[in-house]
């Protein structure tokens, strides 16, 4: 008999992949000033969590697959809007460097 | 066992408020439609006197020592607080409601006449309606909260029927100092509220009569002065009678129902109501016959001097009220009230004669355009040719204030200089110094009535022939209520007819039940039947005195009107300005106040404290608050981010930690 299957394959390496790519998108959102790169970078941290999601999803049951497909409508939803708004503050700007955008200051 | 006539008394109180609701709402909708008013007003007054006298009369066939509460309904109902309106009939609330009812009627009658032709007719009938109400409810009280609202209510009224004329603004001010000086007595009322109540924790007054007050103790004492000073300020007393003559800037007979008959006794009332308590107080009740008898002197002085021939009239009330301070103070207090039922009826005729006698002037002077002061006695003299029953009832009154046998204030004055007297001779001499200062005052008293008399009646008079022409008698209606008046001045001695002359004291017995154990309480005593035919004897002689010295001091000078007069000198002067009394209280009350309240309450309190640091610092620590937290609002997006990540990094730390 072959040795049995590990319940979770992978699931270290899963999570740590996980872990970098979440870092790796905190880091640009905290770091750049470019909106369409700061967007990117969310959309890396959406995805390193639905990474984490599906990883888990092996131990924890169908939950966590769900809660994938809710979090890729919704950073669907997010995506449309935020690429809308983003055009419009270039539109007004000129750019898209969020160092400008401070009309709301108090 | 309640005699069924008695658990309607209601009714009398009911009467003159419907009287008030119906002529106020004639004076709103219909001002012109005077005949109702003239029907409904003194129509409620003459239902409510039968009323009234047929409760007295259901009152008389009872135990004389039975009061009876009339519960109209609960009022005020909270933890140990239990206060009822209720009705207190007994013998004293039944004498000062044949008072208030049987006055009233016959001034409400005589205003018919007297202020037919003034637009506000419908308005004065429902304010005079309105004070009976308040009147009846201060009289009928069985408890101090009921006594305090007719105690307000017949201030309010008071202030209404002062400036009833209040497009002239002295009218309106004189309401305004009325309503002000009395507020100060009304103080004192409260602050005996609430010490009974927490000495005692009810407020009825047969509770509060029935409690151990320890007799001649600091709170009995303190009760009682504080009380006294709400009865100084209404019955115009020492240092409050400021108020009393400015009254008279209302319609005579206002001046007559409330600044003589009623309003101003309630004081007298109340102190004989609660005479158990003064009783117990020996310091209070000495200080209420010392003010008494300095007000009765001072007073007195004041009207030696003055001209307006209401202002003689109205200190005379301030000096007549002393008088009857002095009776309840010295524990006599069947005597104060006996002087108080006099003292309506001579007081109101004097006040309505002096109306009718103004009246007859202003007649005259409206047909001859003339705009002399009506009121002046110097713009008089002679009248008794153009007003004969006016001037013989005038007379009548007159013997009567002066004490002179046998008309009613002879009998009633007597026995409150013998009370003073029996009181010094029980060992407290203080009270002969009061009896001394009453029958200076007396002398003093039949002095000014004489010279009133001689300036207005007698004499040459000082009225050009035009005027003189339509000078006449008031119309029946006016001196109807008149000579009833008058009957009542002279005969209303019979009352209390004392043993020394063969009478039974009816009214001191009839009292008896009410004020009989406070008078023993108080350690009164009355005077041996020889030593009280002397003090007789000299009450008489000093009043005649007064008479003919004053008539006769009056008629020897030759009087000009007013408008040729020369300004009084010296003492003269100083009496015609009432000591400026006046004056001095606006330098050293009015002016203080003023000026703290100017600088310190308004400037430095209100807009520095409560405006500046309040009001205006709150708002200002919130906006400097609101500053700091918009500076975090810098719109740097990469800004929010930091710190969003920051909370979420702390939060999951605290979550997972």
């Amino acid at each position: 008999m072959p040795p049995a299957a590990p319940i979770a394959p992978l699931l270290g390496p899963a999570l740590g992949l996980s872990a970098v790519l979440f870092t790796l998108g905190v880091a640009g959102v905290l770091l750049r000033r470019n909106a369409i790169v700061l967007f990117m970078c969310i959309e890396l941290m959406l995805n390193a969590v639905n990474l984490a999601f599906i990883a888990l999803a092996q131990l924890q049951g169908v939950g966590g697959q769900i809660m994938v497909f809710f979090v890729m409508t919704v950073a669907a939803a997010e995506a449309a809007v935020g690429l809308a708004i983003i055009l419009a503050i270039f539109r007004h700007n000129q750019s898209v460097d969020l160092q400008n955008v401070n009309l709301l200051h108090g | 066992m309640t005699a069924p006539i008695i658990g309607l008394v209601w009714v009398v109180v009911a009467l003159p408020l419907l009287g008030a609701v119906l002529n106020g709402l004639i004076a709103v909708l219909r001002p012109q439609a005077k005949s109702a008013v003239s029907v409904i007003g003194p129509g409620v007054l003459v239902g409510a006197f039968i009323m009234a006298a047929a409760v007295v009369v259901g009152l008389a066939g009872l135990p004389p020592d039975a009061p009876q509460v009339v519960r109209i309904w609960p009022w005020l109902v909270a933890g140990r607080l239990d206060v009822d309106i209720a009705f207190l009939v007994d013998r004293l609330s039944a004498v000062m409601l044949l008072v208030v009812t049987g006055i009233g009627s016959l001034i409400h009658i005589f205003s018919i006449g007297y202020m037919r032709s003034d637009e506000g007719y419908a308005r004065y009938f429902a304010y005079l309606n309105l004070f009976v109400v308040f009147m009846l409810v201060l009289v009928l009280g069985s408890n101090m909260p009921v006594v305090f609202i007719g105690w307000e209510g017949v201030g309010l009224a008071s202030y209404l029927l002062i400036g009833f004329w209040f497009s002239d603004e002295q009218n309106a001010a004189a309401g305004k100092k009325a309503f002000l000086v009395n507020r100060i007595g009304d103080f004192g009322f409260l602050v005996a509220m609430f010490l009974v109540w927490n000495h005692v924790g009810a407020l009825d007054f047969s509770t509060v009569l029935g409690a151990p007050w320890v007799p001649g103790g600091a709170l009995v004492t303190a009760v009682t002065l504080f009380l006294f000073l709400g009865c100084a300020g209404k019955s115009a007393q020492i240092p409050l009678y400021v108020w009393l003559p400015d009254a008279m800037a209302g319609p005579t007979p206002v001046s007559a129902l409330i600044h003589a008959a009623t309003m101003v006794t309630a004081g007298v009332y109340l102190v004989a109501r609660t005479g158990l308590l003064f009783a117990a107080a020996p310091l209070s009740s000495a200080v209420v016959a010392g003010i008494g008898a300095l007000t009765a002197l001072f007073a007195a002085t004041i009207g030696l001097r003055q001209y307006d021939i209401k202002k003689v009239l109205a200190y005379s009330t301030v000096s007549q009220l002393g008088y009857m301070f002095v009776g309840v103070g010295a524990g006599a207090y069947a005597a104060g009230i006996f002087h108080l039922v006099t003292h309506a009826f001579f007081k109101a005729l004097l006040f309505l004669g002096a109306g009718s006698v103004i009246h007859a002037m202003h007649h005259a002077y409206h047909a001859t355009h003339s705009h002399d002061d009506a009121q002046d006695m110097r713009n008089m003299g002679g009248l008794r040719r153009y007003l004969p029953v006016t001037w013989v009832l005038m007379w009548i009154a007159t013997l009567a204030i002066a004490g002179v046998p046998p008309f009613s204030g002879f009998f009633s004055k007597d026995e409150i200089l013998g009370a003073a007297f029996a009181r010094g001779a029980a060992g407290q001499p203080i009270y002969y110094v009061f009896y001394a200062m009453l029958v200076v005052a007396a002398f003093i008293t039949a002095y000014y009535m004489a010279r009133l008399m001689a300036m207005t009646f007698h004499g040459a008079s000082r009225a050009t022939a035009a005027e003189r022409e339509q000078l006449h008698e008031a119309p029946w209606s006016m001196t109807g209520p008149l000579i009833v008046l008058g009957i009542g001045s002279a005969v209303a001695g019979v009352l209390n007819l004392p043993t020394l002359v063969g009478g039974h004291a009816w009214l001191e017995h009839w009292l008896e039940p009410v004020t009989g154990i406070a008078t023993r309480l108080s350690g009164f005593r009355p005077v041996a039947g020889n030593h009280e035919a002397v003090l007789v004897g000299l009450a008489v002689l000093v009043g005649v005195a007064g008479l003919i010295a004053g008539f006769r001091a009056t008629t020897a000078r030759a009087l000009v009107p007013a408008r040729e007069a020369a300004p009084d000198t010296g003492l003269a002067r100083l009496v015609y300005h009432k000591f400026y009394v006046d004056e001095l209280y606006e330098r050293f009350i009015v002016r203080p106040i003023v000026t703290f309240s100017r600088v310190f309450l308004w400037r430095i309190f209100d807009q520095g404290v409560v405006d500046g640091v309040a009001v205006n610092g709150s708002a200002r620590l919130f906006r400097g608050i609101g500053w700091l937290g918009s500076r975090l609002q810098s719109g740097q997006v990469g800004l929010y981010i930091v710190v969003f990540v920051v909370g979420a990094i702390w939060i999951l730390r605290t979550i997972l930690g």
